[in-house]
């Protein structure tokens, strides 16, 4: 019973961690996001730009 | 039984700490709006990418490169077009900066972006680099 307070300092400890790590600009997670919004903007996923009606459009 | 239930809770919540930490949230209504509207203007925009109208900056943002491949009449609205996506843009790397509670991030949210918008522009696209146009 007395290693609970271990226990819960432990953790404490590793969340405190995780908090304090993430001050830091996650330069990965970042791309992560970039590339799933680069994706969904520019119609990646599915390959297929709807971009002949607006060419023959152009002249 | 009930200590392993502790244990168990206290894994679960180490472990959606550290998820939190390697995903950015981009799901709030703001960054929702702005992409879909990002992504309906990307259909005007991308005859002129692949013209060589208009490039990619190097700061995030899109740029008038060649007005010349522009039809005089169309470039007033080429110009309206640009403003629009940067302005869009500027506001989606506030935004994701925000929802995740650190506004001091955007400008590398915003350079992060910059980089990944050039690394998947399709080929023939044109990148601005050190002030000069490159086509990729």
């Amino acid at each position: 019973m007395n290693r609970m307070p271990i226990a819960l300092l432990c953790s404490a400890a590793l969340l405190a961690g995780c908090v304090t790590i993430n001050i830091y600009f996650p330069a990965a997670a970042a791309e992560k996001a970039a590339d799933r919004i680069i994706d969904g903007v520019w119609q990646l996923q599915q390959d297929k730009p709807a971009t002949a009606p607006s060419e023959g459009a152009k002249p | 039984m009930k200590r392993l239930q502790r244990i168990a809770m206290l894994c679960l919540l180490i472990a959606s700490a550290a998820w939190a930490q390697s995903n950015l949230e981009i799901n709030t209504p703001a960054i929702s709006q702005i992409r879909s509207t990002m992504q309906s203007r990307h259909a005007q925009l991308a005859p002129y990418y692949a013209s060589g109208a208009v490039g990619l900056t190097a700061d995030g943002g899109v740029a008038l490169r060649d007005a010349t491949a522009v039809p005089l009449a169309q470039r007033p609205a080429v110009q309206g077009l640009i403003a629009q996506e940067n302005a869009d843009r500027a506001s989606l790397y506030r935004e994701i900066a925000r929802a995740n509670g650190h506004p001091e991030w955007e400008a590398d949210i915003r350079s992060t972006f910059a980089q990944r918008w050039i690394e998947r522009a399709q080929a023939g696209w044109y990148i601005q680099s050190g002030g000069a146009w490159n086509k990729k």
